[in-house]
């Protein structure tokens, strides 16, 4: 295939839009599928599989599952002397029990997940039928990856795994993400993901002095993280995402749980919080006599591409020429583990959504097409070398 | 016939015609063509998903389907807006043959079908299965595909009904186990080997619908059976295991109407048989109770459950299908 410039690229967008509508049915049918079969972190080998068995029927190369279930589909180019990495999520905070039916109206869909991720790895699915469809063929080799063990206590491990032991150099990477169009992430913010557990014993002495349950001592612990100082600048914050405890009305919980994440441009400042805390959850154990215990979940370090990186300047010229607004957002998830191994690569979003991780999640169709489009011109723009670092 | 030998020979699961591509090449092998219809009355919810998956998988990657095609009853909800949107054909039941009194039920539109669809083979898929997948579909086409001695190919589950801590794995059939399957014991043992003899999906070649009258109400499935059974023996039935379908629970007192329904066709079918031969005229009125704030209460409902001729006894049907010297 000749060569193709830029602007070429961006008159394009039009066409690859309406290729996108062309296969809408085998988009939304992937879509519906993929979110139909449970895959909570670490138990992601059935959709996985699923993933899988798409590549194989669109005739990809070397379809297969590795260690930890990611699993993976190549595309090969010709000649393919460098490997563009496509990478969606395979997994859900969703447990198997939920009902994960999607229903579908003319506009939009619903359920549990559809969005995240299971438009990313739909739109994995179709590209290849896509390309065919648009007579394109690439001349990097695209690895198509639905990555295992993402979320939570997956702490990226599958796409981890994947870059420390693979062999073939990545050129760059793209994360696919069903919500939301225009997202545009570039960097990642250094993060640390913990869990406060609070136990108190049942032998323990309510008679003596400050005894308490164990979410009253809980809630000592979210005071003193609140009155923590934070800095304007670097950006800093603490998210107090979940809590949890105690069993019923009438008795004092033995046992009560708290979700944080601690989020900063700067490395240092988030190691100083996480001090910070400890120091204050060993301050109440010892006041109360209560177990107070901190588990480190996951640690991203601060890091990425520059905004005038040409892989970010093609994106913002790729969505403006969609008529999309950017929104810079920086990222936590698999770019994150991308940017420790040096791999340009950005996150971009596919559709517009809402109630994002709850059973009614809901994703709208139209803006799909514009999504896809967006995906297929970036990636023929780094497939050209255009997105490189000179 | 023996029961067992049937079972062995006609009964299968549907993960058995996973290769797609051998089933294509075997249908166009044949010449034959393939139409999806999908009864429906007010499923806007379930509709789209439906169509999008058979369309993607059956017509787009594999073409199994030549035609997929809605036939509603008059939905006032957006199932046929849905439907379109999505690609499928779209027809209101009354407009089909519209010179023939309008009647309305599910078989109504079953049979309208076979006027209205192109294909060899139709395949019929209830509009209210939340978990849809192609199986649906091809798990009944295929044994009509590969065997040309089968006619008629019916779905069996392992139906759970949907209750508050998520899904019980099995269960379900109530009309089935307390009615028609005691009243096939009876009446035509070897029809037993159905497993599911309610079931609202099922395949079948032109030549078996043409020629078959069609209760439109709860008896069409129940009928069918019978006179199928009758003209062509159980060699020409198949029936396919599609795993689990999750649909909506009907209540206790819908089953009674359900129940009522079949029982009609069923007996004037024993009659016209003359296994009955003196059944009086039988009452269509269905009488059930409610208790209201401590009185009981009687409520009626008036089922009758007409039925439409074979399809080869409509003059423009033979017109449009079999247009002979």
């Amino acid at each position: 295939m000749p060569a193709m410039k830029f602007g070429e690229i961006k008159e394009r967008l039009k066409e690859f839009r309406s290729a996108a509508e062309s296969v809408r049915e085998i988009l939304l049918a992937n879509a519906v599928m993929v979110a139909e079969i449970p895959a909570p972190t670490f138990r992601e080998a059935q959709r996985v599989r699923f993933i899988e068995d798409r590549f194989s029927e669109c005739g990809l190369q070397n379809c297969s599952t590795d260690e930890v279930g990611n699993g993976f589909g190549i595309l090969n180019g010709d000649p393919g002397e460098k490997q563009i990495l496509l990478v969606a999520h395979a997994d859900t905070v969703f447990d198997e029990k939920a009902d994960h039916t999607i229903a579908m109206l003319s506009d939009r869909m619903t359920g549990p997940g559809v969005g995240d991720n299971s438009l990313g790895l739909a739109v994995l699915a179709s590209l290849p039928i896509l390309l065919e469809k648009l007579q394109i063929r690439l001349k990097s080799n695209l690895l198509l990856m639905a990555a295992s063990r993402s979320l939570g206590r997956g702490n990226l491990e599958g796409l981890r795994f994947f870059l420390n032991n693979n062999r073939q150099p990545i050129a760059s990477a793209l994360c696919v993400e069903g919500v939301k169009l225009g997202r545009l992430s570039y960097s990642s913010i250094g993060m640390l993901r913990g869990e406060i557990n609070v136990h108190v014993s049942e032998m323990y002495d309510w008679t003596r002095f400050g005894a308490a349950g164990a979410i009253i001592t809980l809630n000592d612990v979210i005071n003193k993280i609140n009155r923590i100082p934070l800095p304007k600048r670097p950006k800093t914050s603490i998210v107090l995402g979940t809590i949890e405890g105690g069993t019923s009305y009438n008795n004092i919980a033995t046992h009560s749980r708290l979700r944080f994440e601690i989020r900063s441009e700067s490395a240092e400042i988030v190691n100083a919080i996480h001090e910070e805390i400890n120091d204050r959850i060993t301050e109440i154990a010892l006041e109360t006599s209560a177990e107070v215990t901190l588990d480190i979940i996951a640690r991203r370090e601060p890091g990425g591409i520059d905004f005038r990186h040409p892989l970010v300047r093609r994106s913002r010229d790729i969505l403006k020429a969609l008529q999309i607004e950017p929104r810079v957002a920086p990222s936590t998830s698999e770019l994150a583990e991308l940017i420790r191994h040096e791999i340009p690569a950005i996150t971009l979003g596919l559709t517009t959504g809402t109630n994002l991780n709850q059973v009614n999640e809901e994703v709208l169709i139209n803006p799909i097409f514009d999504g896809v489009a967006q995906l297929l011109g970036l990636l023929i723009a780094m497939d050209e070398g255009l997105c490189d670092e000179h | 016939m023996n029961i067992n030998e049937w079972l062995q020979n006609h009964t299968f699961h549907y993960s058995r015609f996973w290769d797609f591509r051998h089933l294509v090449e075997a249908k166009e092998a044949q010449g034959v063509t393939i139409s999806l219809c999908i009864p429906t009355l007010n499923e806007e919810n379930t509709i789209g998903k439906e169509i999008v998956i058979f369309k993607s998988e059956l017509m787009s990657r594999y073409p199994l389907l030549d035609e997929i095609a809605v036939i509603d009853s008059g939905s006032t909800d957006k199932t046929r807006e849905v439907a379109a949107s999505f690609g499928a054909d779209v027809y209101l039941a009354e407009d089909i043959l519209p010179e023939i009194e309008r009647k309305r039920g599910k078989g109504e539109n079953l049979w309208k079908a076979i006027y209205q669809l192109k294909g060899d083979i139709i395949v019929y898929v209830d509009a209210d299965i939340k978990n849809i997948h192609p199986r649906f579909a091809y798990g009944l086409l295929a044994p009509l595909v590969y065997r040309p001695e089968i006619k008629y190919v019916k779905a069996f589950y392992d139906r759970p009904l949907a209750y508050s801590h998520g899904i019980r794995p099995s269960g379900g059939g109530r009309v089935t186990e307390i009615l028609v399957r005691p009243l096939f014991s009876l009446f035509f043992p070897e029809l037993t080997a159905i497993i599911q003899p309610l079931s609202g999906e099922y395949a079948v070649r032109r030549e078996v619908l043409e020629a078959i009258p069609f209760p439109i109400g709860y008896g069409v499935e129940t009928s069918h059976l019978i006179d199928v059974y009758n003209r062509w023996g159980m060699e020409a039935f198949g029936q396919t295991d599609l795993d689990q379908r999750v649909h909506r629970n009907q209540s206790t007192r819908d089953l009674g109407k359900m129940s009522f329904g079949i029982l009609q066709t069923f007996l004037l079918r024993a009659k016209a048989l003359g296994l009955m031969p003196e059944i009086p005229d039988l009452n269509s009125t269905l009488r059930q109770f409610q208790v209201n704030e401590g009185d009981f209460e009687q409520v009626a409902y008036n089922i009758v459950e007409e039925e439409r001729p074979p399809m080869l006894d409509i003059p423009a049907y033979r017109e449009k299908f079999r247009p002979g010297p």
